[in-house]
Formats: C-alpha cells, sequence, structure tokens
C-alpha cells in the first residue's frame, strides 16, 4: 500500500474525569473502505466515532482525514456526515427540510438541492413522504431518512453509529443490504460502529474490534474468525462462538495455556475412538443444523453442528475427535501462539 | 356489540364529565358568574341616595370613551405593554440561553436572574424606590460620580412610566427564563450535533432549530407577559400611584381607583368588561393563529 490512508487515528485516547473513554486508538482507514468497529456494549465504538466526527476532543493523539490535521477541527470542517444511533432527526422539520438542511446552510442553489433530495429519497425509498414529520415516520423510515440526510451532502466520509439498531431483522437485512450497495455506488467511506458481528462480518472490508475502551484486533472478518488474536476477539467472533479448553485436558500442549476450537472442526466419533468424552447439556435446532451443547470439566462453550435435526437427549455421553491443525493456542495472558 | 360499543361510549362519557365537573364548578363560581354579573353592573347607572340605580345600556361606556384620563390610561398601557412583552420575551430568552450553555457558576447565574421572581412585586418596587429616589437614590449617586444633574425618575412625566416598566421587565425575565430553560433542557444533545456536523453555525441552529422548537413555550411566555401587562400594577402603589398626573397609570390602576377612591362601580364594571373583551381577543388571536404555526413534540 503505497497510497496514505484517507483517515488515521495514531494514538487517540480520550477519558472523562480519569474514567477511561477509549485509548490508543491506532488506526488506518483507506479510501472507498468499509470499515466495521464491533464490540460488546460501553467498549467506546460510539466514542471513537465521535472523536472522529469532531463531536469530541482527543485527549492525546491525532486525527488526520484526507492527509489533513483534523485533531481539534470543529465537526463542521471535517467535511463528513453522520448517522446517529438516536437518528437526531429536528421534529419539526419535515423529511424534505432535514434531508436538505445541510444543503441549506451550505447555500445550494435550490434547483440542485431538489434534485439531490429527489435522488437521495429515491436510494433510501422515502419518495412520497416528503411531507412527513419525523414523528409521523415508523422507526424505521426515520433510520432512513437520517441516512438519506447523510447521503445527500456527497461527503467522501460517511460515519455511522448502529443505524440499523432499532429495525427488525428482516428490514435490517435488506437496509443492511441497501447499505453496502450505496457505499460501493458512491465510493464512499464509511465507518459503521455495530454490537451485532454478523452486521460486521457481512458487511465490512476491515473489522475493528475493541473490548474496554482498547482494540483488540483489526483485520478482515475472515481473518478475525479464522486467526483471533486473542482468547476475546475468539468468542466474540462467530456463532456459536469459538471453544475454549484448558490445555491441561488435551495432552502435548504443556500446562497452563488455552486451546480453542470452533464447532465445525469437532466430529462425533465411536465411542472409544475419540480424544475426549462429554456429556451433552443441550441440543438447539437451527434450521439446517443442530447444534448439541457439551459439557467436560476445564472447557468453556464446547458443542458440535450435526446436519438436520438430530437432537440428542441430555446427559448422554458422546466422544469428539479434531484435528491439532484446527486447534488455535493462546497463552496463559490469552494471546495468540504462533500458528 | 353495537349495545357494548354503545355502553363503552357512554361510560367515556360519563367520565368526561366527572373529570371536567370540580373545574366547571369552581370557574363558574369564581370567574363566569362574577364575569356575567360585572357585565350587568356596567349596564346600570351608579346609585346615589338621591338617585337609585337604573337601567343605562351603554351609557357607562360612551361616558368612558368620553373621559380624557381613559384615553391617557390607555394609551400609557399600550406603551407599557408593547415595551414589556417584546423585550422581557427577549431579555428571558437570550438569558436561558446563556445560563444553558456550558459557562462556569451555572447554578448561580440561574439562581440570580431567578432572584427577582421570588420578591413579592411589593418588596421588589420599594428594592427601586431605592434605586430611583432623586438624591439618596443609587441611579442618582452614580450619576453625581460622572457629574450628572440629579434626576426625579418617578417625579416627572417624561420618565415615570418607563421607570415603572424597567422594574416589569426586571420581575418578569427572570420568571420567563426559567420556563425557556426548562424547554432547552428537552431539546436533545443529539440535535446540535447534527446540525454542527451538516455545518450550521450556531447561529443557524438556533433560528432554524431551538426557536421554532421553542415555540409553544414563546407562546405560553407571550400569553402571560400580556396577561402580565394588564394584571401587574402592584408596584405602581408604591412608585408612583400612577402619577405625576396620570403619566404613569395603567387600567387596572385605574378601575382600582374607580371603584375604590371615586366608589364609581358602574365605571369600573365598564372598563372591567372592555379589558376581558380586549384580552379575550387578543389570547384568542394568539392562540389561533400561532398554534398553527407551532410544532408541538
Ligand atoms: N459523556 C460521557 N461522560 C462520561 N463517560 C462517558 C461519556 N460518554 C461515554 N462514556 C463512557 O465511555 C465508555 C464508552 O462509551 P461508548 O458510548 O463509546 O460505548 P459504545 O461502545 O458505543 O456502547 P453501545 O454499544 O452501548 O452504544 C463507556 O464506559 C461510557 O460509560
Ligand atoms: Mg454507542
Amino acid at each position: 500500500m503505497t497510497t496514505p490512508p484517507f483517515v488515521k487515528l495514531d494514538g487517540v485516547a480520550k477519558r472523562w474525569n480519569g474514567q477511561l473513554g477509549v485509548e490508543g486508538i491506532t488506526l488506518d482507514i483507506p479510501e472507498g473502505s468499509f470499515t466495521a468497529l464491533l464490540g460488546p456494549s460501553g467498549c467506546g465504538k460510539s466514542t471513537t466515532l465521535r472523536l472522529l466526527a469532531g463531536l469530541e476532543l482527543p485527549d492525546e493523539g491525532k486525527i488526520l482525514i484526507d492527509d489533513r490535521d483534523v485533531t481539534t477541527s470543529a465537526a463542521s470542517d471535517r467535511n463528513l456526515s453522520m448517522v446517529f444511533q438516536s437518528y437526531a432527526l429536528f421534529p419539526h422539520l419535515s423529511v424534505a427540510e432535514n434531508v436538505m438542511f445541510g444543503l441549506k446552510v451550505r447555500r445550494v442553489p435550490k434547483k440542485e438541492r431538489l434534485e439531490k433530495l429527489h435522488r437521495a429519497l429515491e436510494i433510501t425509498g422515502l419518495l412520497g413522504l416528503e411531507d412527513r414529520k419525523p414523528g409521523e415516520l415508523s422507526g424505521g423510515q426515520r433510520q432512513r431518512v437520517a441516512l438519506a440526510r447523510a447521503i445527500v451532502a456527497g461527503q467522501r466520509l460517511c460515519l455511522m453509529d448502529e443505524p440499523l439498531s432499532n429495525l427488525d431483522a428482516k428490514l435490517r437485512n435488506a437496509v443492511r443490504k441497501d447499505i453496502k450497495k450505496l457505499q460501493r455506488d458512491l465510493g464512499i467511506t464509511v465507518v459503521y460502529v455495530t454490537h451485532d458481528q454478523t452486521e460486521a462480518m457481512s458487511m465490512a472490508d476491515t473489522v475493528v474490534l475493541m473490548k474496554d475502551g482498547h482494540i483488540q484486533q483489526v483485520g478482515a472478518p475472515e481473518d478475525l474468525y479464522s486467526r483471533p488474536n486473542n482468547t476475546f476477539v475468539a468468542e466474540f467472533v462467530g456463532a456459536p462462538p469459538m471453544a475454549l479448553l484448558e490445555s491441561g485436558v488435551l495432552g502435548g500442549f504443556g500446562e497452563g495455556k488455552t486451546i480453542g476450537i470452533r464447532a465445525e472442526n469437532i466430529q462425533i466419533v465411536p465411542k472409544g475412538d475419540g480424544r475426549m468424552r462429554c456429556t451433552v447439556t443441550e441440543s438447539e435446532f437451527l434450521g439446517a443444523e443442530t447444534l448439541i451443547g457439551l459439557d467436560h470439566a476445564g472447557t468453556t462453550g464446547l458443542c458440535v453442528l450435526k446436519p438436520g435435526l438430530s437432537m440428542m437427549a441430555e446427559g448422554n455421553e458422546i466422544d469428539i475427535t479434531f484435528n491439532d491443525e484446527n486447534l488455535h493456542v493462546f497463552d496463559a495472558a490469552g494471546q495468540r501462539l504462533a500458528g | 356489540m353495537s349495545a357494548h360499543a354503545n355502553l363503552e361510549r357512554r361510560r367515556q362519557a360519563i367520565y368526561g364529565w366527572l373529570l371536567l365537573s370540580p373545574a366547571a364548578v369552581l370557574l363558574t363560581l369564581f370567574a363566569f358568574y362574577p364575569s356575567v354579573a360585572t357585565l350587568w353592573s356596567s349596564m346600570f347607572s351608579r346609585g346615589t341616595r338621591r338617585k337609585p340605580t337604573e337601567f343605562v345600556g351603554t351609557e357607562n361606556y360612551s361616558d368612558l370613551f368620553a373621559d380624557p384620563t381613559f384615553w391617557i390610561v390607555v394609551k400609557n398601557n399600550l406603551l407599557y405593554a408593547g415595551i414589556t412583552i417584546p423585550v422581557s420575551i427577549f431579555i428571558a430568552l437570550s438569558m436561558a440561553l446563556w445560563a444553558n450553555g456550558k459557562i462556569r457558576a451555572r447554578g448561580f447565574v440561574r439562581t440570580a436572574y431567578f432572584t427577582p421572581t421570588v420578591l413579592p412585586m411589593i418588596a421588589a418596587a420599594n428594592l427601586w424606590l431605592f434605586f430611583y429616589t432623586p438624591g439618596l437614590g443609587v441611579l442618582d449617586q452614580i450619576g453625581s460620580l460622572f457629574g450628572l444633574p440629579s434626576v426625579n425618575w418617578l417625579g416627572q412625566p417624561e420618565t415615570a412610566l418607563w421607570a415603572i416598566i424597567i422594574v416589569t421587565i426586571w420581575k418578569e425575565a427572570g420568571f420567563f427564563m426559567i420556563f425557556y430553560l426548562a424547554a432547552l433542557q428537552t431539546i436533545p444533545e443529539d440535535l446540535k450535533e447534527a446540525a454542527d456536523i451538516e455545518g450550521a453555525s450556531r447561529w443557524t441552529y438556533t433560528r432554524r432549530i431551538v426557536l421554532p422548537l421553542l415555540m409553544p413555550t414563546t407562546l405560553f411566555i407571550a400569553v402571560n407577559a400580556m396577561i402580565n401587562s394588564v394584571k401587574l400594577i402592584d408596584h405602581l402603589f408604591i412608585l408612583t400611584k400612577g402619577g405625576p398626573s396620570d403619566a404613569s397609570k395603567l387600567i387596572l390602576y385605574y378601575i382600582w381607583e374607580m371603584a375604590f377612591a371615586f366608589f364609581d362601580a358602574p365605571s369600573a364594571a365598564a372598563m372591567t368588561i372592555m379589558v376581558i373583551a380586549v384580552l379575550g381577543i387578543v389570547a384568542a388571536v394568539q392562540f389561533f393563529y400561532l398554534d398553527k404555526r407551532t410544532h408541538y413534540q
């Protein structure tokens, strides 16, 4: 990569009265990419996004957008748009006025304004609702108005804070595809906050996984899935999450380490042929397959997938096996060891 | 099915009346009945020992229209309302916007602004007497530092009404500010942030977002300020007693004088009816006209 990154955060930290918000955030975001900030509630995703937007000023570190140091610039000088977790629509303005607010502020001529409005409403499927007030819209429609307002300005960088959190599962899938398509078509750079890993994994080019104000891992979705940096990533990414075993349970790994294994890499074998003997704790039918939860001393989250509907009685004992090449080894502190 | 709906409707109606009746009874007793009684008595002549009261129709009204003092008082009151309403609203709004911002000693500023409201009007008037008194008053003391001559603010026709107006604004602005402050708290922080990101200046944000969202409050305050511009006359008793030569006399004070100093109850009643009518019309216009242009959350 010879081109400098479009957005660059360098050692950014933010604290409130000594209380940690985020710390040591270093991140390069190339132009035209889709980056997802992923993590559990309260891990600092919104804070990172707000620092990027200029709604909070960092205590440490530098922020560059398009090669310009914007660390202390006002939000309005950063040439970006944002979709808020809470929509932040102006309640007394109609859909059209809401969407055109920024254009009006920036003195775009009326004709151009209306053209852009029409296009933005068309893209977001809001045509015909121009004159409604936000209070007269459903949650999903409001979300799309917020989206329309963000894209109408034609900024190259768009920040989104959980824009789909208030939609039902079906609509969420649809809008997810729309956002992804929009981002590709317009060629904009999107930084997208979510706590939903399927959302992050399916949409993003790069996923940034955070915990307690720190970045845990940055990488392509498949990297996070197949080469988790540490046990937190291993347990956070994937459904079902990776099972963790104390190394003492298996022979040949020494003591004090943690071994990770994914459900799809575990096979059930006839009694006597397996590497471990476990007890069935639950069977969960997922549709195409059945998830069998297993229990064994020194393990957490151990489970195995069986095709189709194939429930097993609770308390049954079964033998399982797996290949060493599918194992992930973490040291005592939870960090990944080579391999 | 329809019988059930009918029963439901009747029950709703009973609830409605039950909820309505306490207010209706009290209003009838203390507002509607006195108003009607006043209207009635305004159409009778003033009774003297030799001439008993008799029905005179609109004669009391035409007498009033012919009374030059009445017109002076009306003019005074219009000026009083025309200045105190917009100025106190403007000051209240400015103070609220400022006290709502991220300033130091915010609690202190709010309390300081609110103090005049807590003070009874009579006490406030005495306080201002201390400002206005010629020679001894604070204003004169300050003036004399710069070699300005002593001014009898309350004692001369040119300044008396203005002195009264200033006291009223001082008293009202802090009270209205509290309403604006409360309304400002209900405007979510993220609207400001969204406007920031869209590139709106502070002024644009205030004009296009904050002021429209404060419209219901402004409407409420405007109606209150208008009522106060008729109602708030306590300080007249302390400061000027309507003088000198009626220069600071307001309608309600004149009504009080008519009724309890000149014992001309019918004229006072006639004037009261006119005040009620004017207030009613203005309030109706404010509500029906401005209401349509106001966004309620
Ligand atoms: N204005 C603030 N004052 C003090 N602490 C704050 C403030 N904003 C955020 N924090 C703290 O910073 C941490 C990160 O918050 P943030 O809003 O970034 O979480 P998040 O990852 O967006 O969570 P969620 O998924 O629930 O939205 C939290 O511990 C929060 O309590
Ligand atoms: Mg958040």
